[in-house]
C-alpha cells in the first residue's frame, strides 16, 4: 500500500499532487490518499480519476491553522489506517515540511525531490541534488519509505480504472506540543507578487543583459503585450534591479509556463532549477554558446536591447493590421 | 537578550559547471570554489539583526572540513560573534547524523552555561538539497520549529517568523526556545566591513570532533543527468530576427488579443 499526502485548493487537487499520485501508482501497490483540511466533492471526484481507493481525511480544530507537526500526526494516522509502506508527497514546501516532521518522527529517511525509483528490497531512488544539476541514487531500506516527488517528474494521468476514493474520516491524536509551532495570520498576498509569475502561461526573463535598474522598459513593454509575468535572474536581485519575489531559481520561484522568454540570461543552474520546467523556451542572448541559449527550443542571436524593442513593434504592427 | 546559533554549510559554488568526485559520492568544488548557500547567508544576516537589537550572542556553527573555517570567518565578518567548528567530511554525513551532531553542540553549550535560545538553520542545503535538517534538530532538542521563512524577529522570549504560505503571506509566533529555518528574500545579507574582517580573524575558533560516528547519507552515488541534445532553432540575429520570433508566438498561442 502507498499512501500520499494530497494538496488541495480552491481548484482542486493540486497539480503537483496529481503528478504524486500518476508517481504513486507506478510502484504498483495500491494507492491511499490523506487529506487535512477541506475535500469538497470535486477533489474526491479526482481522487477517484487518479485511482485513490480511501481517502483519509483528517479534520477538526486542530487543521484550522497549518501546523506542520500537526499535519504530521494527521499523516501517521494515515499511515496506521492504511497499513501503507510507502509515503509520498510533492515537492512543495508543505509537501517536503510535513514529511519532514513524519520521517523524524518515525526515525526513517526522507528522500527529497524524486524523479524515479526502482526496486523493492530497497527501493532506490533518483532524486534531484545541487538544484537538479546532479542527481543521487538513495537506497530508501527501512519502512515507511518516506520521499517527496520532484515537480513534473511525471506527467499527472488518470488510472485507467478509477478507484472508489471511500472517505474515511481519521482520529487523530494531535498534542500540545504538535500545535506551537501554527500559523497565527496569514495576509491575502498582493496580486502582483510571486504567485502570478509561478502560474503564469507566459513569463518574459531578464538578466544580467539588461544592463541596469532603467533597463527593464522595454522587457516590462513584451511582458504587457503578451499578458506575461516578469521573472528576472538572481543577478538582478543581487543588485537591487528589481524585487525578489520575480526571482526565479533554486532559491526564487518555480515556474513551469508554455513559454519563457530569458532574455540576457546566460542559465547558470541556480536559474536553470526555476525554469526548467518551461514547455517552450525562446531565449535572446548575445553568446550562442550560453547554456540558456542551447537548451532552449528557439534562440534569437542579438542584444536584448535591439531585439526586444523590434519584438514589441512587430506584435503592435500586426495587431494593428 | 537572545543568543541564537546559526547553521551554515560550506558548497561548491553552482554558479558554474558541476563536477563530480571520481568515487561519485560528492561534488567536486576544487574548480568551481565554494561558497556558502543563499539561505544562510539570510539566517546569518538575521542571526546578527536578532542579537543586533538586544545585545545577544549570534555564535555561527559548521560541520565540514579543515577548509570550512573560510564560512565561519565570512559569517564572523557579518555580525556572528563566535564560532564552532565540527571538522568532518560533510558528505559522509546524511541529514540526520547532521541534526545530531548540531544537537550534541547546542546540548554541550548549555551543560556550559551557553543556551542558544534560537537555532536558525537554511531551509535545504544547496548541494545535498535534503529539507530536512532543521526539523529533525527540532526533534532531537525537543523544540517546537517553524519551517521556510524570510523574516524573523524576537520579542519578549517570543520568536516571530514570516514567509509566504500557499495562501498568502503566513505569520508564527513561537515561544523560544525554537529552531526556525530560513528561505533567502526578506533580508538583504550585508557586506563585511574592513573592521568586520579584521574582527572576524581574531575570533578564536572552538573546533570538535564528530560527537558520534555517522550512519551515512545512504547514498548509492552522485551521477550528472545526460546532457540534453540542443536542437534549438535559430531564429535569426539581432532585430532583424523580429518577425520570425512573433510567428512562434503565433504558432504558440500565445499572442491571442
Amino acid at each position: 500500500m502507498t499512501l500520499v499526502l494530497v494538496e488541495i485548493d480552491a481548484g482542486g487537487v493540486i497539480e503537483v499532487s496529481r503528478e504524486t499520485l500518476t508517481f504513486a501508482r507506478s510502484l504498483g501497490d495500491l494507492v491511499d490518499a490523506v487529506v487535512v483540511g477541506d475535500l469538497g466533492d470535486a477533489a474526491r471526484d479526482q481522487l477517484a480519476s487518479y485511482g485513490v481507493r480511501t481517502v483519509h481525511h483528517a479534520t477538526g480544530e486542530a487543521f484550522d491553522a497549518y501546523a506542520g507537526a500537526a499535519w504530521a500526526a494527521a499523516v501517521q494516522a494515515g499511515l496506521r489506517a492504511s497499513g501503507a509502506t510507502h509515503l509520498l508527497a510533492a515537492g512543495t514546501p508543505r509537501g517536503m515540511e510535513v514529511l519532514a516532521h513524519v520521517a523524524a518522527r518515525e526515525d526513517v529517511p526522507m528522500a527529497a525531490n524524486v524523479l524515479s525509483a526502482e526496486g523493492s528490497d530497497p527501493i532506490v531512488v533518483t532524486r534531484q541534488v545541487v538544484g537538479g544539476a546532479a542527481l543521487e541514487e538513495m537506497r530508501l531500506a527501512q519502512s515507511p519509505t518516506v520521499l517527496t516527488v520532484a515537480g513534473h517528474a511525471v506527467e499527472p494521468r488518470p488510472a485507467d480504472a478509477p478507484g472508489a476514493a471511500d472517505v474515511v474520516d481519521l482520529a487523530v491524536d494531535v498534542s500540545e506540543a504538535d500545535l506551537v509551532a501554527r500559523v497565527v495570520s496569514t495576509e491575502e498576498p498582493e496580486p502582483d507578487l510571486s504567485g502570478g509569475l509561478r502560474s503564469a502561461r507566459v513569463v518574459v526573463g531578464a538578466g544580467r543583459g539588461a544592463g541596469s535598474a532603467d533597463g527593464f522598459g522595454e522587457l516590462l513593454e513584451l511582458t504587457e503585450l503578451l499578458d506575461a509575468s516578469l521573472g528576472v535572474s538572481r543577478v538582478v536581485t543581487s543588485l537591487g534591479w528589481r524585487p525578489h519575489h520575480e526571482q526565479v531559481g533554486q532559491t526564487g520561484s518555480r515556474i513551469s509556463p508554455d513559454l519563457y522568454i530569458p532574455c540576457g540570461i546566460s542559465g547558470a543552474i541556480q536559474h536553470w532549477a526555476g525554469c526548467s520546467s518551461a514547455k517552450n523556451i525562446l531565449a535572446i542572448n548575445t553568446d550562442p554558446d550560453a547554456p540558456m541559449v542551447t537548451k532552449a527550443t528557439y534562440a534569437v542571436i542579438g542584444d536584448l536591447h535591439e531585439v526586444v524593442p523590434a519584438i514589441n513593434a512587430e506584435i503592435r504592427r500586426r495587431r494593428a493590421g | 537578550m537572545t543568543n541564537v546559533l546559526v547553521c551554515v554549510k560550506r558548497v561548491p559554488d553552482s554558479t558554474s559547471e558541476v563536477v563530480l568526485t571520481d568515487d561519485g559520492q560528492a561534488v567536486d568544488g576544487r574548480y568551481a570554489g565554494f561558497t556558502t548557500s543563499a539561505h544562510e547567508e539570510c539566517a546569518v544576516e538575521l542571526a546578527a539583526q536578532v542579537t543586533g537589537a538586544d545585545g545577544g550572542e549570534a555564535t555561527v556553527l559548521t560541520l565540514g572540513d579543515d577548509d570550512a573555517v573560510e564560512q565561519l570567518r565570512s559569517s564572523l565578518a557579518v555580525g556572528c560573534h563566535a564560532a564552532t567548528h565540527v571538522v568532518a567530511e560533510a558528505h559522509r554525513f546524511g541529514p540526520a547524523d547532521v541534526a545530531r551532531e548540531i544537537a550534541a553542540v547546542v546540548r554541550e553549550h548549555e551543560a556550559a552555561g551557553r543556551s542558544h535560545d534560537l537555532i536558525l538553520l537554511g531551509n535545504d542545503a544547496a548541494d545535498s538539497g535534503d529539507f530536512q535538517v532543521g526539523i529533525r534538530l527540532a526533534y532531537e532538542l525537543g523544540r517546537p520549529v517553524v519551517n521556510g521563512v524570510n523574516q524573523v524577529s524576537v520579542a519578549d522570549g517570543v520568536v516571530t517568523a514570516q514567509g509566504a504560505g500557499p495562501e498568502g503571506h503566513e505569520t508564527y509566533r513561537v515561544p523560544l526556545p525554537a529552531v526556525v529555518t530560513v528561505l533567502e528574500g526578506g533580508v538583504e545579507p550585508r557586506y563585511p566591513s574592513v573592521q568586520g574582517r579584521m574582527k572576524a580573524k581574531k575570533v578564536a575558533i572552538e573546533q570538535r570532533t564528530p560527537a558520534t560516528e555517522p550512519a551515512g547519507p545512504d547514498r548509492v552515488r552522485l551521477l550528472l543527468p545526460p546532457p540534453a541534445p540542443s536542437d534549438v532553432q535559430i531564429l535569426g540575429k539581432g532585430a532583424d530576427a523580429a518577425p520570425a520570433v512573433v510567428d512562434v508566438l503565433e504558432k504558440l498561442g500565445v499572442l491571442s488579443r
